[in-house]
């Protein structure tokens, strides 16, 4: 009998990781804290630079996970404690309530349509709502609903409407102990809160709005339906600017994000050319510092934003963005560094594009395993040339954007996710034949 | 023929999704009343565990043969019901889909009505080919639990170790007389500035002492043919050819430093003009001594020009060969269309040895974008800490070199910050080139009937998705052979191809899709068009007869829909199938 293995993380990178190990014939226990797999890529809209729809692309890996004999799905989960070495973990996995029977919630959604408390929706970004007792996100896996107890009013409609009787609103949090001989951590990454910086005003200025809040403007399953329009005002922007190196490259101390991030110059290019695919009369701006599109297909993707979709690239890091408050118009003040002379030009729409920075509760985890954080609080690797997807403990690995930014993008991820199941195959054969 | 079927109709509300827009009940109580519909029945989610044991029960109280599922599309749940199905005692092939999300409730979600008569139209033209359908086998080979690995460089060291480590046979070979392939020739990497010989000498002493590997050198591949699971190499070897019988092929023979052609930047014309490769070695040596001045200038034969899509459309897909050529000669002049991504921290890495050994000299560096994506930032810093001059110049004007009277290099170009014209004063010119790909790649690309790129290297099955598979099932690709990669990157790529190739071997047999062609060998006439426009090589005509090798058959249909005769059909695809579909389309039955 082969030993069971954990991954930790179900985004593209742990999905992977999970998918490749299974069919390795090892039994997987993917853990995810929150109520759906499908992590990061789930929330865009396209993928760069073939425009793939991302979550179409992305859903039936998450489907091959939930019907794959060898997985085990154990969703809103976390890892509270490990003990235990290389071929003989045991880690403690706590299953937060969802207060809905996963063997009996067959998804119908029926409960959501009679809920009447409502909260953002945080796949959304916030921007639109959803019910107390909700589903994810359309695509999720498990099909289960989930509720949210902070903005439950308890008036038991829910439980009343279910055709399935599902509904648990006694719930209590249950904790499983895992027998593994490895572990992959695949927990991803956070985005830098750009209000930190106030002199590019978001979360004061209506019309500055993150890239990944953009990402769900634009998807067609997003809270405008896929309408390209502007918060402050239901309007289409007519004019809008991208500006780079949110809190990355950035070494004053309050910040301390100094590394580049790796996938917003490229993201930006594929977001400009998306919204010119929309809104065809639009007139893109991205502000830049070093414009970073390396990667296959992306130097080419540049040349063709450029001459094909007549994107602006301005080489310029913005010092400011002031309102208009008569029309919630944008303006932006940038330095042309070449005339050193300072311009300010007006923006429908400014979308930032922030560092990715390290997932909130990392560090508790990296204590839990035994693991070190590099000095901007990512994942060490063992040897960053010769051991990238090694931690400092033997058996534990990790893969995708928990290693910082050395993950460029989708891609990147699947490699390692592929690649930690490698090297979980290898050291565990090995030892079972020795 | 078949027995009379009996059709169960399954419609998915998929929540809101159709539910919302198509009036399902209706769609429902009109398929029940369908020619050989013997059940029907509607459900909130038919892919939920609920609607799934529906399935099942149905098949076993109603003696249903075939079942039709209308609800969202088969890119994501065909296999799911197929199972389902075959769970309950089925050939999975006896299964039809309708699509009425994406192609209906989704694109009509204002007019209910009409959709939902569209519906009927969808329901009935599966119901129609379902009751044509037969069942399918799907063919099934055993995998030899061997692994041919192509280049013995870092990648394809890692991904043999890898595999070896799990107790499977690698076959590694490689070109040159002694494995560690472009990074041994390196001097020292980036960002740890360890010796390349402390990465590689590791490798290849794993790599000789491992008793399930077999590693040949000067020995490249000849000849290539079978299919996943059983490829039959030829390897050419020093002591002539031999035979190899291999279950999976990972491609790992790497990319080449660019040289530009002579002239280019006073290269080949001027002495201390070298590539940044030549610097290495000058460093290694220790021959650079304690110049005044270098200057690196990036992008040289990089980030130029575009291979505009018309020059390519001359070729068909299947000449790779030709296309590669075609690349190669015009990269030649112009340089080459992508960004390498690891030139400029090199550049930075070879200035930073410079200035560790040297401090007096000043090391400026030409660049457009300086791309140290990652964490290299910190490596970019250590080299501004170090004082080396980057200077960002107008790359639409190359600089020019010329030769001093004191015979000093003289380089001008172009200062983007002040648009003024700048001249330095040098010792040496470092030229950053690119990786491009190998000529080899031609006959390798051709033997294993992978496509390559635009930009001349060899093609991942899925850009996003699939980054180390090709479209060749059993062949993967590791390291620089599918674009430039840092070292870590090739390492990384390897133990993914080698997972990718383990999960082959590992389950030593392995399945692939019914839906293959099939010749009428009463109508073939053994014309051999088939043959030629195939791009897998499954059909060959033998004694005037065209045969299809089911294995290598990916089912696409190019030969059925060109053969002159009509002697090719497709499995589960038949002209008899689709025609009666369209039949049920334009004469609704009720």
């Amino acid at each position: 009998m082969r030993k069971a293995v954990m991954v930790i993380g179900g985004g593209i990178a742990g999905i992977q990781a999970s998918l490749d190990l299974a069919n390795r014939g090892f039994k997987v226990h993917l853990v995810e804290k929150d109520p759906s797999i499908g992590g990061r890529m789930a929330q865009l809209d396209k993928t760069f630079p073939t425009m793939d729809c991302s979550i179409c692309i992305l859903a039936p890996k998450m489907i091959e996970c939930a019907h794959n004999r060898n997985v085990q799905l154990l969703t809103y989960s976390e890892v509270k404690g490990v003990k235990g070495s290389i071929g003989n973990f045991k880690v403690k996995v706590l299953r937060k309530p969802r207060y809905v029977d996963e063997r009996k919630c067959n998804g119908c959604g029926i409960c959501a349509q009679n809920c009447p408390s409502e909260a953002p929706n945080e796949f959304d970004e916030n921007l639109g709502m959803r019910k107390a007792i909700y589903m994810p996100f359309p695509q999720a896996v498990p099909r289960v609903m989930v509720i949210d107890k902070d903005n439950c009013i308890e008036c038991g409609l829910c439980d009343k409407v279910c055709p399935a009787d599902a509904v648990d609103r006694e719930q209590q949090p249950e904790e499983v102990e895992l027998d593994v001989g490895a572990i992959t951590v695949a927990t991803g990454f956070d985005m830098f809160d750009p209000s930190v910086i106030p002199q590019y005003g978001y979360g004061r200025l209506k019309n500055v709005i993150t890239a990944m809040e953009l990402e769900r403007i634009l998807c067609a399953s997003g809270p405008t339906g896929g309408h390209l329009i502007r918060p402050s005002d239901g309007r289409i922007p007519r004019n809008i600017a991208f500006i780079q190196c949110i809190g990355s490259r950035d070494r004053r101390e309050w910040i301390n994000h100094p590394y580049c991030s790796s996938i917003c110059c490229k993201y930006a290019v594929k977001d400009a050319v998306l919204i010119k695919e929309h809104e065809p009369n639009t007139v893109v701006a991205i502000f830049y510092i070093d414009l970073r599109a390396f990667g296959r297909g992306f130097q080419e993707f540049v040349n063709r934003a450029k001459s094909e979709f007549g994107i602006r690239f301005v080489r310029s890091s913005p010092g400011e963005i002031s309102e208009d408050p008569s029309t919630s118009n944008l303006v932006v003040w940038f330095e042309d560094p070449t005339t050193r002379t300072v311009h300010h030009n007006s923006f429908d729409l400014v979308v930032l594009c922030p560092a990715l920075i390290p997932r909130k509760g990392v560090g508790e985890l990296a204590k839990i395993l035994g693991i070190e954080l590099d000095n901007y609080g990512f994942l060490k690797s063992a040897d960053s040339v010769r051991k990238p997807l090694d931690t400092n403990v033997p058996g534990i690995f990790a893969c995708g954007y928990c290693l910082g930014p050395k993950t460029g993008d989708v891609p990147d991820s699947i490699t390692q996710g592929s690649g930690t199941a490698g090297r979980i195959a290898e050291v565990l054969v090995a030892r079972e034949a020795s | 023929m078949i027995e009379e079927p009996r059709i169960g109709v399954f419609i998915c509300h998929c929540g809101v999704n159709i539910g919302g827009v198509i009036n399902v009940p209706e769609v429902t109580e009109y398929a029940s009343k369908l020619p050989r519909v013997t059940y029907a029945e509607h459900s909130l989610y038919t892919c939920s565990e609920a609607g799934l044991d529906a399935i099942r029960k149905a098949i076993a109280e109603c003696s249903l043969n075939r079942v039709v599922v209308a609800s969202c599309t088969p890119r994501t749940h065909e296999q799911l019901f197929r199972e389902t199905v075959k769970e309950a005692g089925l050939n999975p092939y006896l299964f039809e889909m309708a699509n009425i999300r994406d192609q209906c409730s989704w694109v009509h979600m204002h007019e209910p009505g009409k959709a939902t008569e569209k519906a009927k139209d969808l329901v009935r033209m599966a119901v129609a080919k379902a009751a044509l359908l037969e069942p399918q086998t799907e063919p099934e080979v055993e995998v030899k639990d061997a692994s041919l690995v192509i280049g013995a460089g870092v990648a394809g060291m890692t991904a043999a170790l890898s595999m070896a480590n799990q107790g499977f046979k690698v076959c590694l070979i490689e070109r040159e007389k002694g494995p560690g392939g472009i990074v041994r020739r390196l001097y020292k990497l980036y960002p740890t500035l360890a010796s390349s010989s402390e990465v590689v000498g590791p490798l290849v002493k794993a790599v000789k002492s491992h008793g399930n590997i077999e590693l040949m050198t000067s020995t490249t591949l000849k000849e290539a043919s079978g299919y996943v699971g059983n490829f039959n190499v030829i390897l050419a070897t020093p002591n002539g050819d031999k035979e190899a019988n291999v279950g999976t092929i990972i491609v790992a023979c790497g990319a080449l430093n660019y040289r530009p052609p002579q002239g280019l930047y006073q290269y080949k014309v001027l002495d201390k003009v070298v590539t940044q490769e030549e610097l290495d070695g000058i460093l290694r040596r220790d021959a650079l001594g304690k110049p005044e001045r270098i200057v690196m200038i990036q992008c040289v034969g990089a980030r130029k020009g575009e291979i505009r899509p018309s020059a390519l459309e001359a070729f068909p897909r299947s000449d790779t060969a030709e296309l590669l050529r075609k690349i190669l000669k015009a990269r030649k002049e112009e340089g080459w269309p992508y960004c390498s991504r690891i030139c400029c921290m090199n550049a930075i890495k070879n200035a930073i040895l410079i200035k560790e050994n040297s401090p007096k000299t000043d090391v400026v560096i030409l660049y457009g974008d300086l791309r140290v994506y990652k964490e290299y930032e910190d490596f970019y810093k250590r080299a501004r800490d170090l004082e080396v001059r980057f200077v960002r110049h107008i790359e639409e004007i190359p600089p020019e070199i010329t030769q001093t009277p004191e015979g000093k290099l003289d380089v001008a170009a172009y200062d983007a910050l002040s648009g003024l014209e700048v001249n330095f004063k040098t010792d040496w010119v470092a030229l950053s080139t690119p990786l491009r790909p190998r000529r080899g790649e031609v006959l390798l690309a051709r033997m294993l009937k992978v496509p390559i790129g635009t930009d001349g290297f060899l093609m991942e099955a899925h850009l996003k998705l699939r980054p180390v598979d090709t479209n060749v099932d059993g062949v993967f690709i590791a390291g620089t052979v599918s674009g430039p990669k840092d070292v870590s990157e090739s390492i990384i790529s390897g133990e993914a191809a080698a997972a990718r190739a383990s999960i082959l071997m590992g389950n030593k047999k392995v399945r692939t899709d019914a839906i293959t062609a099939l010749v009428d060998e009463d109508l073939c006439i053994g014309c051999g068009l088939c043959e030629e426009l195939c791009p897998y090589g499954a059909p060959k005509v033998e004694v005037g007869k065209s045969k299809i090798r089911e294995i290598l058959c990916r089912g696409c249909g190019s030969c059925a829909a060109e053969c002159p005769r009509r002697a090719i059909s497709m499995r589960h695809f038949g002209d008899h199938q689709i025609l009666e579909q369209v039949k049920a389309l334009l004469a609704p039955a009720g």
